[in-house]
């Protein structure tokens, strides 16, 4: 009886653990790395610092999370699309750049300015998605790829923007701009946050509700099949390019306010950030896959890193070095949770 | 441990080597399962030394799954391989390799940007240190292809080479490590008749050296020519194996098609209505077809069938609008929708879909399906833009969860499994969903390409009462198929492709697999002699 006992106690043990073993396997299949990035970060990250829970610190996160969860969105819809955006940087920059000439110019110096904040704004949109137009024209049309056409662009527009500017800052906005749009709280909310929000709702609408939504998603996931389908896929190509440049516009217009100034030389961590940001969420390199709610919870996980390795006073350096490196071990463990999903289907015969 | 073979004095005295010698391999009782399901039963097969041993068999008899196993591209799950008597498991691709087995598959090995003989010595170890060994592999290669008769320069572009020199290519690739056995899977695929007839003059070379060679093809007339011993396969049985010279053409087609399908394929009733599409002498730009003539009626499956290669599959994918024509016209449901001198051209996918023409493509994963995606979105991708399934923007996501439930019953899926990415799914099941696309839009031709390639038998069936469906209720299917007790079974007429050339059209009555392959044997016969 006792031998019996001695026997099986181990062997339950093991079986409760090979369960454990199973479920956690199930997750990660059925999750992808993000939870588990997440809630490793909060934990080391509340543990290191007392100020990391605190009210004022997550509100301070979300608030500068919001420009990162826009051009991510943009970056999305490119990725979707089996493309890559490198040029989002410099459409900040250019963004900036624009509006902020043309505010300078339009305003008088006196009253609230509104008009000239409004086609500051509108300007700075139009450059920018003009510059998401020639992007997807030479994609679609030109059959430039993508990742060629937008480096190319980061230097065209790069080039523009610096010579407008000369590379000097650009003061002398309302200040309007940067009181509402910059530091503006409506209700508790951060205006930033305010402008986000609905911009998160729209992304979602266009991705999973319209038609071009779904071509998007079609012509990453095979261009031949979306073609043989009779899907326009040139036309909607360009409309993906076009709409990543303007949510790229509007967080260029939002970091602008922020600063006050327009600067040429904005935005040159975003392209590196925002496709961490989808990696990290889940976007398929090879397009047609992602999930919008993902990617903007990526986008939050990275502001999250950095502002807990700030709280942890690591060097800036290292910083670099921990993004790059979770970047590269996101697209790890997302392979491996392909591999992981094909054992799991043979194993039990069904899919996830 | 490598093959060794001895040279045989008389190459086509079979008979008497069977008697005395031992077989460069033999395969014992060798089956194979893929997830339960079996490929392959349990069987024998062997290869001598100088012999040509022909396998003969249609589409999915196993013949594919028999070369994975003997190139060591896949396990055996039972039996045993014997190499002078020694048990072997053949491990890989390359342990094959160093065993002695090569194989010429109907696949491109070549790498299109370097020369003969980069191409010829690619993976072999011909270095010193880590440099190539530049004018040895030059002299090698001469060699070989002298050896080999093939009237190729080894420092050509491989690009530049015409489709035969390349299969020339692929050939002396497999020679150079200077094989025991030679598997060639169809190489006459694509070849013009004097190519053809280079290739088997080459195999006769092999003969006389004392290589066994593994011969498949769909061609009899080739199997008769090349071949000592013929073995026929049918859904994974090696049913038996014949001394050529001991059987006949009819005997041998009767062996591998059987009757087996007599009761498989549904009757399908034609109701030809008034004419549907009409091809008026099509010639196109990238490919073999010439002067090519074929019209469609309502409600009748019309078969174009040829071996692979033959362009059958060009033709269909011209009208819509897939291939570039040089010249032609091309008419659907009285509108000229092509016609070069009258300046008309609507052929594209959307102008095609929105007259009612649906083709779907043979390959399914590069071009019929998003393999990422769900059956839902697949299914409605190409009529998305229909009132049923959006308004203006928006796409009606309720309405098509409700119309996806019907297709679901209709394709004898579980309701639930409409959200299952088909990467999860079976073969079988996507090949499905690609014909579903047909269910939620109005579609009065159906150009199907190869619908039933690499689909289980019960699959089969299915496909076979959709294409009753759709003919039932008054639509057409242009069949495009190599499969030709397919054709034979299915289609109401038949029209016969071979190289790019429209050779004859055989009505309802007198089709049958004996016939078409009469057709092609006669064509072949032509051109070799």
């Amino acid at each position: 009886m006792l031998e019996n006992r001695v026997k099986q106690a181990p062997s339950s043990w093991q079986s409760y653990f090979s369960q454990a073993i199973n479920f956690v396997t199930f997750l990660y299949i059925k999750g992808g790395v993000l939870p588990w990035f997440l809630v490793l970060a909060v934990l080391g990250f509340s543990l290191s610092s007392e100020y990391f829970l605190t009210q004022t610190n997550l509100s301070g996160i979300s608030m500068h999370a919001t420009y990162l969860v826009l051009v991510a969105m943009a970056q999305m819809l490119v990725m979707l699309t089996a493309g890559l955006d490198l040029s989002v940087g410099v459409m900040i920059a250019m963004t900036s750049v624009v509006s902020s000439l043309t505010m300078g110019a339009m305003w008088s110096g006196y009253g609230s300015g509104w008009e000239s904040i409004l086609i500051g704004c509108v300007a700075g949109l139009c450059a920018c998605a003009g510059i998401g137009l020639v992007n997807g024209i030479g994609v679609a049309w030109f059959r430039v790829p993508a990742f060629i056409m937008t480096l190319g662009m980061s230097s065209v527009v790069l080039g523009l923007a610096l010579s407008l500017t000369g590379g000097i800052p650009i003061y002398g906005m309302p200040p309007n701009f940067t009181d509402i749009f910059g530091y503006g709280v409506w209700k508790g909310f951060p205006v930033p946050i305010l402008v986000t929000i609905p911009c998160i709702g729209l992304m979602y609408l266009f991705l999973n509700w319209t038609r071009v939504g779904r071509y998007i998603y079609a012509i990453g996931g095979n261009l031949r099949a979306a073609q043989l389908s009779g899907i326009n896929t040139k036309m909607c190509l360009i409309i993906a390019y076009t709409a990543a440049a303007f949510f790229t516009g509007i967080a260029a217009l939002l970091i602008t306010a922020r600063l006050d100034t327009g600067e040429s030389n904005l935005g040159v961590s975003y392209p590196l950030l925002s496709i961490a940001a989808c990696a990290i969420g889940g976007v398929s390199l090879q397009g047609g896959v992602g999930k919008l709610h993902n990617v903007v919870l990526g986008a939050v996980f990275i502001i999250l890193i950095q502002n807990g390795m700030n709280l942890m006073r690591i060097n800036s350096y290292y910083q670099m070095v921990a993004i790059g490196s979770l970047l590269i071990i996101s697209i790890m463990a997302e392979n491996f949770r392909q591999q992981l999903m094909l054992t799991y289907k043979n194993k039990t015969g069904s899919s996830i | 441990m490598k093959i060794t073979s001895q040279p045989q004095q008389s190459p086509h005295s079979d008979q008497l080597r069977v008697r005395n010698a031992k077989p460069l391999i033999h395969l014992q009782g060798v089956s194979k399962d893929y997830f339960g399901s079996t490929a392959l039963k349990p069987m024998n097969f062997d290869i001598y030394a100088g012999e040509v041993h022909a396998l003969f068999g249609e589409n999915g008899a196993g013949k594919s799954t028999l070369l994975k196993i003997i190139t060591g591209d896949t396990q055996p799950s039972s039996g045993k391989i014997l190499i002078n008597d020694e048990g072997v498991k053949i491990t890989s691709v390359h342990h094959a390799k160093e065993l002695g087995i090569s194989a010429v598959f109907q696949e491109y090995t070549l790498v299109p940007q370097l020369t003969v003989e980069e191409n010829l010595f690619l993976g072999s170890d011909l270095s010193s240190g880590i440099f190539l060994q530049k004018t040895r592999l030059r002299k090698w290669a001469k060699q070989t292809l002298e050896r080999l008769e093939f009237d190729l320069e080894p420092n050509q572009l491989v690009m530049n080479l015409s489709h035969a020199q390349q299969r020339m290519v692929e050939i002396a690739k497999a020679f150079h490590s200077s094989p025991a056995i030679m598997i060639l899977d169809e190489p006459t695929a694509a070849l013009s008749g004097r190519e053809t007839k280079q290739l088997f003059a080459m195999i006769d070379v092999l003969k006389s050296e004392g290589i066994g060679v593994v011969y498949v093809s769909h061609r009899t007339s080739e199997i008769f020519r090349l071949s000592d011993r013929v073995s026929v396969m049918q859904d994974g049985h090696l049913i038996c194996t014949h001394t050529t010279s001991e059987i006949d053409e009819d005997k041998l087609i009767e062996l591998a098609f059987g009757h087996r399908f007599e009761s498989f394929f549904p009757t399908i009733k034609s109701n030809t209505g008034k004419q549907l599409l009409s091809i008026s002498n099509l010639c196109l730009t990238n490919s073999l077809v010439q002067d090519a003539s074929l019209t469609i009626n309502a409600g009748e499956i019309v078969g174009l069938t040829g071996l692979a290669g033959s362009g059958a599959a060009d033709i269909a994918r011209a009208c819509f609008g897939l291939n570039q024509i040089k010249s032609g016209v091309i008419t659907y449901l009285d509108d000229q929708v092509y016609n070069k001198e009258l300046g008309i051209n609507e052929l594209k996918p959307r102008a095609m879909l929105d007259r009612g023409m649906l083709y779907l493509p043979a390959d399914r994963r590069t071009e019929g399906l998003i393999m990422e995606h769900n059956i839902r979105q697949n299914i409605s991708l190409p009529s998305l833009s229909l009132a049923k399934f959006s308004s203006g923007f928006w796409v009606r996501r309720k309405r098509e969860k409700h119309i996806m439930e019907s297709v679901s019953r209709r394709l004898k899926i579980n309701p639930l499994s409409i959200e299952n990415v088909l990467n999860h799914l079976s073969g079988g099941t996507q090949q499905k969903v690609m014909l579903a696309k047909g269910f939620v839009r109005d579609v009065q031709l159906f150009i199907l390409d190869e619908p039933t390639i690499g689909v289980d038998i019960g699959t089969r069936a299915e496909i076979y009462r959709l294409l009753q469906e759709f003919c039932d209720a008054g639509a057409s299917v242009l069949l495009i198929s190599s499969d030709l007790g397919e054709v034979a079974n299915i289609a109401h007429r038949v029209y016969i492709v071979d190289r790019g050339e429209l050779l004859a059209e055989i009505p309802h009555n007198s089709i049958s697999e004996a016939t078409l392959s009469h057709y092609l044997d006669q064509r072949e016969t032509a051109l070799s002699c």
